[in-house]
């Protein structure tokens, strides 16, 4: 299979301290990819990298589908195919759910000539199934100012997918959700498109588990162990060490 | 889109205050004596500057001091025009309007790197700096003795010149409101809405592929073309140009007329202005040299009333609706 995501001796310093050093990583397409690890393992570094928001290493490369993105900003990564959720749900807060998906859509389908009126209404049908599916179809008109934390976190994962991404990174999605939302979070997950190739960050056992993904343990920024999640998680050294259990969700 | 009672009665409420202004200022030219129409003319240009302001401002999240600055190419460029013999009023606004697109083309290819009070303190020094060029360049601005003897405009290049307060009045309801009106139709396109997310979360704009810095470009350039036709009508209602109408105060005051009015708001933006040149040319007449003074209570009065931002929720047009 072709290699979708391939990331070669990446290493990245914040003045004396290293984040990460020399990470190696590939991802095939519609691969599930999980990063674990304790706070300041470098995770969020590895995931700012790979986004664009955190660029350029301090030395290693990134490549897309064989393109070095290495030094492209997330703008141009977004286009290129990568899509993100962040540890906090980044939305626009005055605008309606159906209009943030929009937004995420805009750049990402139909043609760049059909611009105004039409691309949006087409891109609203569209939104409003979307939001069926996600179990948000009675928020699409509120401005997602006023969504529920969950919901927040589940809108911003559609809006990763309405841009039908090749690569989606998700940041801790899980984080502070109750276990309603937590339930629903995993539902989404499992349901994610298969032709996706998902790099997720979390500490979470479960939601590790929902993507049955290979998993990589980072320890002071360096890979110390990488394999399949069964195996890893079996490790009653790595489950204590480097995961956090959701309680009330199995 | 679910419209509900509260939703319907506000609108009822909004097209009936646009209404109730719109026919106000349709019927003062019969209403008004000559000095107080050419105030409503001065209004209006000076809220043309203040609708520009609030694009930048509410809309793409860019508080601005600059305007004055493609306000100011606007206005020069116009009476240079009208003096070289070039009186025609629609080839003078669209001069205008390319002096003032090309003056924020200029600076704004610097400015949509900044964001904030970073911004706002450039446009601060792109505003000082066009004050102090509207002094010192006499041969352009004539100094501070400005420009004098502007004639009239003609509509068209046939039309008799407009030489009335009412004729030119006319001129500038109808220019403003024409702008106004496709200022407002751009914000409820989906441009509006791409604007608001820029003004909202970059972050989130980027990640999706959005070039953010290119839809502030594009807003800056199009703001500085509403401020050059803002100059164009200042000229045309006042007939001169002092460095005076291009100082750091009216910054100050355009940006003032837009907090009053809801930084969203091109119809409070309108009447912001409309209160502010009101206080300060007409209610300050009884009370000569205390016009600052009247400012300062409407503006003390407007934050402590919290009517500040007030009318954008009386008069802001209805969000465009979902399909």
């Amino acid at each position: 299979m072709t290699a979708l995501l391939t990331i070669t001796d990446l290493t990245h310093t914040y003045g004396q301290l290293t984040a990460l050093d020399g990470i190696n990583l590939t991802l095939a397409d519609g691969a599930r990819h999980a990063i674990i690890g304790a706070n300041g393992a470098g995770k969020t570094t590895l995931l700012g990298l790979v986004a664009g928001t955190i660029r350029p290493p301090s030395n290693g490369r990134i490549d897309l589908a064989g393109r070095d993105i290495t030094r492209l900003n997330p703008t141009r990564r977004a286009r290129a195919g990568i899509a993100r959720t962040f540890q906090t749900a980044q939305l626009v807060d005055s605008a309606s759910a159906a209009d943030n998906l929009i937004l995420a859509a805009w750049h990402h389908t139909g043609r760049r000539s059909q611009w105004g009126r039409a691309r949006y209404r087409r891109l609203a049908a569209r939104s409003r199934s979307f939001l069926a599916q996600l179990g948000l179809a009675d928020c699409a008109d509120r401005p997602a100012a006023t969504l529920a934390h969950g919901q927040r976190r589940l809108l911003e994962l559609g809006m990763a997918l309405a841009g039908r991404p090749r690569l989606l990174l998700l940041d801790e999605p899980a984080a502070g959700l109750t276990p309603d939302a937590h339930q629903q979070l995993l539902t989404a997950l499992r349901g994610l498109p298969t032709q996706v190739a998902v790099l997720l960050v979390d500490h979470h056992l479960s939601v590790v588990t929902a993507l049955d993904a290979t998993v990589t343990v980072l320890h002071d920024g360096r890979t110390v162990r990488t394999g399949p999640c069964s195996q890893v998680l079996a490790d009653p050294a790595f489950r204590d060490a480097y995961l956090r259990t959701a309680p009330a969700v199995t | 889109m679910r419209v509900d009672r509260s939703m319907r009665q506000r609108r009822r409420g909004v097209a009936a205050a646009a209404a109730a202004t719109a026919a106000a200022l349709v019927a003062a030219p019969w209403l008004v004596d000559d000095y107080t129409l050419t105030l409503v003319a001065r209004a209006l240009a000076l809220g043309l500057l203040a609708v520009s302001t609030a694009v930048l401002t509410g809309w793409a999240g860019l508080p601005s001091l600059g305007q004055v600055g493609p306000y100011a190419a606007g206005a020069y460029t116009a009476a240079h025009l009208a003096r070289g013999g070039t009186d025609v009023g629609v080839t003078q606004l669209a001069a205008a309007a390319l002096a003032g697109a090309v003056f924020a083309a200029l600076v704004g290819a610097v400015m949509v790197h900044a964001r904030g009070v970073t911004f706002l303190l450039i446009s601060l020094i792109v505003g000082v700096v066009t004050a102090t060029a509207a002094g010192r360049w006499k041969a352009v601005t004539g100094g501070t003795d400005g420009l004098a003897g502007i004639p009239p405009i003609r509509l068209v290049w046939s039309a008799p010149p407009l030489t009335s307060d009412r004729a030119v009045y006319g001129y500038v309801l109808a220019v403003t409101a024409g702008l106004v009106a496709v200022t407002v139709a751009v914000l409820r396109s989906p441009a509006g809405l791409l604007l608001a997310g820029c003004r909202d979360n970059e972050t989130r704009m980027r990640a999706s592929g959005h070039p953010v810095n290119a839809y502030l470009y594009l807003a800056v350039v199009g703001a500085g073309a509403l401020a050059g036709a803002a100059g164009a009508l200042t000229v045309t209602a006042t007939g001169y140009l002092s460095p005076a109408d291009l100082s750091f105060d009216t910054a100050v005051l355009v940006l003032l007329a837009v907090v009053i009015g809801g930084s969203t708001s091109m119809a409070g933006a309108l009447l912001g202005a409309g209160l502010i040149v009101g206080t300060r040319d007409w209610l300050a007449g009884p009370w000569p040299g205390h016009a600052p003074l009247l400012l300062g209570v409407l503006f003390i009065a407007a934050v402590y009333t919290r009517a500040a931002g007030a009318i954008t929720h009386r008069i802001r047009p209805p969000w465009r609706e979902a399909p």
